[in-house]
């Protein structure tokens, strides 16, 4: 029978064939779940997972759902190097949203090019004091960050609808929960004609590459990774925990922020009550599945907006609930985790022992 | 405040405190062995959404119950192969489930998002009902109010006047030293979870099938992530999660009723109803300040992996 054997130190092949693996395995699954919901598998495959490449117009949306997958992941993996869990990205992300919106309400009819960038600093600094609220009670009272980021996503989707339900809904919108639409000098300039794609994009490939610089180039980068990964050694060599807990949680926070900014000010043009769609949720399946690391997170963020518009293909096309893409995003992380296993222990065959010892 | 407002007020927070009481039990005996099961809100989420098909179709809701049950044992039983088993990280393991149980409920949910159900009638308990002020609020409820009551109790005697409740604990506290003296810390963990899940399945199934009738994504809205502060906050003791839930549930019902009560007060409905989450942030606060309440009370070897040495 196949029992595990522990290795000598973990191989570094299988950290990065893991998520290969896992990406197989779900694969593997999405045939199985389209079968067992008496769909024809190789159909739903190839709608699930063909069809958003079929073109440019298709690749250029599988960009644009990327770019705020991208900023959320990069963020959240600094903080987990250093085990520092934000899990709440997805309130940071809809405070970032609810910042930029609050100066495009605000010089709402200005044709300002600074615009533009006031909305994106007020985006990073929206999701940053959001998060500040977990790094603040985690450092001063010890107040554990997961429950508390968690429970401010609940705060934050309540206070956006309490304002575009309230002060921030459009006068002429018929009464639906949304604010004003934003001028053009608040909208995030297309990359591409004709497509949706717009600077964003860009913007979120800057901060990848930042964050990557930040999380193998700098000293308070290096800090993080040793804290994560000695957790004695940082504390002998007198790493302060707080600080790496305000970084963490700092840095994950602007950049939810800046995604949410890039979302109302790029495909949405305006503030609604569902500003906020599980990007958060599934950034943290990125950084895993990207093994905290900003090249694999470029890949993962492409793979995971990959599944978000084969759920909404399934949708259009085989009548299923997009959030079947949900589904498949939990599955390719539940692959992950079972496969991280081959990291630290290898299979071996062992064959039933005769006579015993 | 009159003495109806006072009897609909606490029967509110009875049934608002229940399923929390439900769930944090079983997260409370899955930590006391040892394991963090972050997956409350998937485990609940799946539990709700079977027991609500079920009850739907079979239109009986004991076997709705049954169903949620079952449902939050399979997702637990996922978490448990990935972190027992496999030896993963239970904090994302327990991120991984939370995401995928809430994902597959509203997939697995969508047809039945128009359906309402009949509701349950409660169970009188003769005498006792008639009590004034407090009978009507406390012994005319939904069975799974008195169930939740029995936990309470079967839990105290199972965790410190049982000889297993005595090995769960040692397995939490010291796996090591239990495995030499010859316990089966995997397959006993393996138990606590499996534990946790079942009540998380039956928290969730108490939402759709008793609670509100209904079935809608999101229904369960943070309660299992709720249900994870409660644990921390009752410090890993059984009566403190009671006392918890109830002043959770109580918040709840407080802003509900502020909502429904018809008072001129000037303020936003929602952001009143962002009063529970505040509550349970102000309250993990309280109770995390001194380092050392944790430290002493948590069960040594929480959340961390233990693979017996061949």
């Amino acid at each position: 029978m196949l029992e595990l054997e522990a290795r000598a130190e973990p191989s570094r092949l299988m950290s990065w064939l893991s998520p290969l693996l896992a990406v197989v395995l779900m694969l593997g699954g999405g045939l199985l779940v389209f079968s067992a919901l008496g769909k024809d598998p190789i159909e739903g495959f190839r709608v699930f997972f063909l069809n958003p490449l079929k073109d440019v117009y298709s690749l250029s949306e599988l960009l644009l759902k990327a770019t705020p997958l991208m900023l959320c992941a990069i963020g959240l993996a600094i903080g987990f190097r250093a085990n520092v869990w934000n899990i709440g990205a997805e309130g940071q992300f809809m405070l970032g949203a609810v910042a930029a919106t609050g100066v495009a309400l605000y010089f709402d009819g200005s044709e300002s090019g600074l615009l533009l960038p006031a909305m994106v600093i007020a985006g990073a600094l929206g999701g940053a004091a959001w998060a500040a609220i977990p790094a603040l009670l985690r450092t001063r009272f010890n107040a554990n960050e997961i429950l508390v980021s968690l429970m401010l996503v609940y705060v934050a989707q309540l206070f956006v609808s309490w304002l575009v339900f309230g002060p921030w809904k459009d006068p002429d919108g018929f009464n639906f929960p949304q604010s004003k639409m934003f001028g053009d000098a608040a909208l995030l300039p297309a990359l591409l004609d004709g497509t949706r794609l717009h600077y964003g994009f860009m913007l979120a490939i800057a901060v990848l590459v930042a964050g990557h610089a930040f999380m193998s180039r700098s000293f308070a980068g290096f800090r993080m990774r040793v804290a994560g990964e000695a957790p004695e050694a940082a504390r002998y060599a007198g790493f302060s925990t707080a600080r790496m807990i305000w970084t963490g949680l700092l840095l994950g926070g602007a950049a939810a922020g800046l995604a949410g900014m890039a979302e109302v000010a790029g495909p949405m043009g305006q503030l609604t009550d569902k500003v906020g769609s599980g990007y958060g949720f599934a950034a943290i399946i990125v950084a895993f599945v990207g093994r905290l690391n900003a090249f694999g997170i470029f890949l993962a963020s492409l793979l995971m907006a990959l599944l978000y518009i084969g759920g909404e293909q399934a949708q259009q096309y085989l009548n299923l609930p997009s959030s079947i893409s949900m589904v498949f995003q939990g599955m390719l992380l539940f692959f992950l985790l079972g496969a991280d296993v081959l990291i630290n222990y290898r299979l071996r065959l062992r064959r039933r022992a005769v006579g015993g010892n | 405040m009159d003495a109806s407002l006072f009897t609909s007020m606490l029967f509110a927070t009875v049934v608002a405190g229940t399923p929390l009481i439900i769930v944090a039990l079983g997260l409370l005996v899955s930590e006391k062995a040892g394991v963090l099961n972050l997956g409350a809100e998937g485990m609940m989420a799946m539990g709700a959404v079977a027991a609500f098909a079920v009850t739907h179709h079979s239109g009986s809701p004991w076997l709705g119950v049954l169903a949620g049950m079952g449902a939050g044992m399979m997702m637990a039983l996922i978490f448990g192969v990935l972190t027992l088993s496999l030896m993963a990280n239970q904090v994302a393991s327990g991120l991984a489930l939370a995401i995928f149980g809430v994902g597959l409920a509203a997939f697995v949910g969508k047809p039945y998002e128009a359906v309402a159900l009949q509701a349950v009638p409660p169970i009188r308990i003769p005498f006792i009902a008639d009590l004034p002020l407090i009978g009507p609020a406390l012994y005319n409820q939904q069975a799974l109010v008195y169930f939740s009551w029995a936990l309470f109790w079967g839990l105290l005697w199972f965790l410190y006047c049982s000889r297993a409740g005595l090995v769960l604990r040692a397995v939490g506290e010291a796996p090591t030293s239990a495995h030499a003296i010859g316990y089966p810390v995997i397959r006993i963990r393996y138990l606590a979870v499996l534990f946790g899940g079942a009540m998380a399945g039956i928290g969730g199934a108490f939402l759709s099938v008793f609670y509100t009738p209904m079935w809608a994504e999101g229904m369960v809205a943070g309660r299992g992530w709720i249900a994870l502060a409660l644990v921390v906050f009752a410090t890993w003791r059984p009566l403190r999660v009671m006392i918890g839930a109830y002043l959770f549930g109580g918040v709840m019902i407080t802003q509900l009723f502020i909502q429904g009560s018809g008072l001129q007060i000037d303020f936003p409905s929602q952001l009143l109803s962002s009063l529970p989450y505040w509550a349970t942030i102000v309250v993990l606060v309280v109770i995390s300040r001194n380092a050392n309440t944790i430290r002493l009370n948590s069960p040594a070897s929480l959340g961390k992996p233990y693979r017996p040495d061949a």
